[in-house]
């Protein structure tokens, strides 16, 4: 992470609270600078900013965390339930015209990711709602936009309705709608060229497309890294196109996407899809709570428990951690850990989601490399049964032989067993920590 | 209002200088208004110069995404000034405020355009780099054409192997300026497709190769690891190279551009900034921050959408453009 978050700044100011026993006024203060500070970093545009100290400076100074024993933690609280109500409730769903196609239009600024978003949207309609969308290629200005579309199409097996580049953009999206009647295709994906929006003739245009085609939704695609100018884009395009959703695009950066936070204060509409990666099955419905805990650099462990309770078999997991505490941990636990976690998506991303992830020590620079993690899974499987159940057996010669049947070295397959005793320990001191403490609660397995 | 006319005077001497000014004060027309016309509202609200003042200061620069840290400085430093030159209207404040941004934009190097670095002989490679949409393509094609205006014999290299048409998208621009781009099929190791640009580019006799990449997110390891590959095959191929690597930013990025900036140059040794789509109202304040904190300069900037609209940095006329409505307030 390159920005220290919210809980990492708080921690000298409330090191001095809490060795007094008592808050004062100024210490609320104090703490209000820094969650600014904080979110002023994070792009949340200022003025919004603004408001949203105030609120919380008449919240926390109240009783609430004046009296609390840890008034820290309480600030955090504060802050992240302001930011919650201010994001807006439940993730919205995407309309459904009462007669078919429902027509999309994506709308946005230059490089914002529409056609990468809209091939994406399409993917997730076909996929999770089983509809039939067709995509149409309205931006003929950029040099081979149209065909970024068309190989997008190919990829997903989808109908991509285009008239070249000489064509007028309101002329394709007027015949795209008909020609997706006639195929009885449901749902019409319109991709606009990106533009500025103090670009009055561009902003005609879309204007123009909207009275035509009567989209049922308008999303404006933002990129997750903006910074105070969001608001301004975010003002003009609702203003002048009245948008019904946003697509926030490239959240999988390191961007603590403050802008987020300013484009539904201003506008007030929903955000509805989070852009995660560049594959085309990566985009995810928005959730704004984890957002707030993400603009807080708190580390996004709802989604995170979320991935691991759908992937993780929880009688395996109960069964995994009688294991581990009675050391009887094997290699075959160990794969079958390995798959479960892949499950869930690659490493780094869980990584990045695990709030103080970035200030464990050995961790902050972890790079995880998935061929790595390929590398160790040949080892193990090049292990007889016998040496999965007992790494005791071990001498050179097995070595030498797992080495050759997983392509790899002595030296790594040393490495791979030594990591795993040292593992075991460390499972061992956890599992055991974790009874005392709460008995059940959430561990990320092999970690 | 000395400073000003220094300023304006040291940037309008130069004949071409009145038509660059001009290009900047329109291009940032939408920037300046909101910006210049903030301070001065600043300045015409507040008499004297307190703690209040000092506080809507520090958000109207923030709001310039210039960056907290930054920010922060600069207002210490200007309290500084305040205090020794005991100034107590804020009328006088202008001036220092102007001076002080300046200051960080010239960073000692003042006065010079940001040339690029380009061989006087064999063949000068520039690599360009950057997040996911920010114009990287675009701006090697208005690249490619001003060089090749210029008399230089410019070869493509179309590395984005990854994007959907990035690679047509790179041959259009090709076709548009006449300029030869090098390509493999999508998909392939951009690392060969840059090593096959850097031997056609030898073969031809060429002057520049501009060799394009991939948007990538910089924080993808495997991703910033590639690049760094590619960056290594340059420079084992041609002694020197890359002799620039462009790290092109948005102009509507916030603070992130920083952390790009970082990533980036650790990968890939960047040596200059390609500022993008400032004709918004995005103020591109970032570049004060970077220039600040990591002293990397801003070699060009994206001023429109035609190929003559990507601009060659100026810090005087950046400032001008900045500040044109304040600079040109006295003689009115």
């Amino acid at each position: 992470m390159a920005f220290e978050g919210l809980a990492d700044r708080l921690q000298s100011t409330i090191k001095k609270i809490t060795g007094k026993g008592k808050v004062t006024e100024q210490d609320v203060n104090a703490m209000a600078r820094e969650v600014r500070l904080a979110l002023l970093e994070a792009d949340v545009n200022f003025r919004v900013v603004k408001d949203l100290i105030k609120r919380i400076k008449e919240r926390a100074i109240g009783q609430e965390v004046l009296e609390s024993l840890t008034p820290g933690q309480q600030v955090i609280k504060v802050v992240k339930e302001e930011l919650t109500a201010l994001m807006g409730g439940e993730q919205s769903r995407i309309a459904v015209a009462d007669r078919p196609p429902t027509v999309i239009m994506m709308v946005g600024l230059q490089g914002a990711g529409k056609t990468t978003s809209s091939g994406k949207l399409a993917n997730h309609l076909r996929k999770n709602h089983n509809r039939t969308p067709m995509l149409v290629a309205c931006d003929v200005y950029r040099p081979a936009a149209i065909n970024q579309l068309e190989t997008l199409g190919q990829q997903l097996n989808m109908p991509v309705f285009s008239m070249g580049t000489d064509a007028n953009p309101v002329e394709i999206a007027e015949k795209a709608v008909e020609q997706a009647k006639a195929d009885h295709q449901d749902y019409v994906i319109v991709d606009t060229a990106g533009r500025l929006h103090v670009d009055g003739d561009l902003m005609q245009e879309l204007t123009e497309i909207k009275e035509k085609v009567k989209p049922d939704e308008i999303f404006l695609v933002v990129d997750a890294m903006t910074g105070q100018d969001a608001v301004n884009v975010a003002e003009s395009f609702n203003d002048q196109l009245d948008i019904t959703g946003v697509v926030l695009t490239k959240l999988d950066g390191d961007t603590r996407g403050g802008a987020a936070l300013s484009i539904k204060a201003v506008t007030d509409k929903p955000i509805k899809f989070a852009g995660m990666g560049e594959k085309l099955d990566q985009l995810e419905p928005f959730h704004p709570d984890r957002m707030a805990s993400r603009i807080l650099g708190m580390g996004d462990v709802l989604t995170l428990i979320e991935k691991a309770q759908t992937n993780v078999d929880e009688k395996k997991a109960k069964e995994m951690e009688e294991k581990m505490r009675t050391m009887s941990f094997t290699f075959d636990d160990f794969l079958e850990q390995m798959g479960q976690v892949r499950n869930m998506g690659p490493l780094e991303d869980l990584m990045a989601m695990i709030p103080g992830a970035n200030k464990m020590k050995g961790l902050k620079n972890a790079q995880i490399d998935e061929r790595q993690l390929g590398q160790v899974e040949a080892i193990i499987q090049s292990m007889t049964k016998a040496e999965r159940q007992e790494p005791g057996l071990m001498n050179a010669s097995r070595k030498k032989r797992i080495a050759k049947g997983s392509g790899t070295t002595v030296s790594q397959v040393n490495r791979l067993l030594k990591q795993f005793e040292e593992m075991k320990k460390v499972m061992k001191q956890m599992t055991n920590m974790q009874k005392g403490k709460k008995g059940k609660g959430f561990k990320l397995p092999f970690m | 209002m000395s400073f000003f006319k220094k300023l304006k005077q040291s940037f309008t001497k130069t004949e071409s200088a009145e038509e660059v000014s001009d290009k900047y004060k329109k291009g940032m027309e939408k920037t300046r208004k909101s910006f210049s016309g903030r301070i001065n509202d600043l300045i015409a609200r507040y008499r004297s110069v307190d703690e209040d003042f000092f506080e809507e200061l520090e958000e109207v620069l923030i709001t310039a995404d210039v960056g907290v840290t930054t920010v922060m400085d600069l207002i210490d430093e200007l309290k500084m000034e305040v205090k020794r030159r005991n100034i107590k209207d804020t009328g006088e404040m202008k001036e220092v405020i102007s001076e002080k941004l300046v200051e960080i934009y010239y960073d000692g190097e003042a006065e010079e355009i940001e040339a690029l670095n380009i061989q006087e002989e064999g063949l000068t490679v520039i690599l360009v780099v950057g997040v996911n949409g920010v114009g990287k393509t675009t701006s090697i094609g208005k690249l490619a054409n001003q060089l090749k205006q210029e008399g230089k014999h410019v070869v493509l290299a179309a590395g984005d192997t990854f994007r959907a048409g990035a690679i047509e998208q790179l041959e259009v621009w090709g076709e548009r300026t006449g300029v030869e781009v090098i390509k493999q099929g999508a998909g392939s190791d951009p690392a060969a497709v840059i090593f096959d640009g850097i031997k056609s580019a030898k073969a031809r006799g060429a002057d520049i190769l501009i060799c394009d990449t991939a948007g990538r997110l910089q924080n993808k390891v495997n991703l910033m690891n590639e690049l760094s590959k590619v960056n290594r095959v340059i420079e084992r191929e041609v002694p020197g190279a890359p002799h620039e690597v462009l790290l092109v930013l948005d102009a509507t990025t916030g603070q992130n551009a920083l952390s790009q900036a970082k990533t980036f140059s650790e990968a890939a040794n960047v040596s200059g900034i390609v500022l993008t789509k400032l004709d918004g109202t995005a103020k591109g304040g970032i570049v004060l921050a970077i220039r600040n904190e990591m002293n990397i300069p801003v070699k060009y900037v994206g001023l429109g959408e035609k190929v003559e609209d990507l601009q060659h940095f100026n810090a005087h006329a950046f400032v001008y453009g900045l500040f044109a409505d304040i600079l040109e307030e006295p003689e009115e």
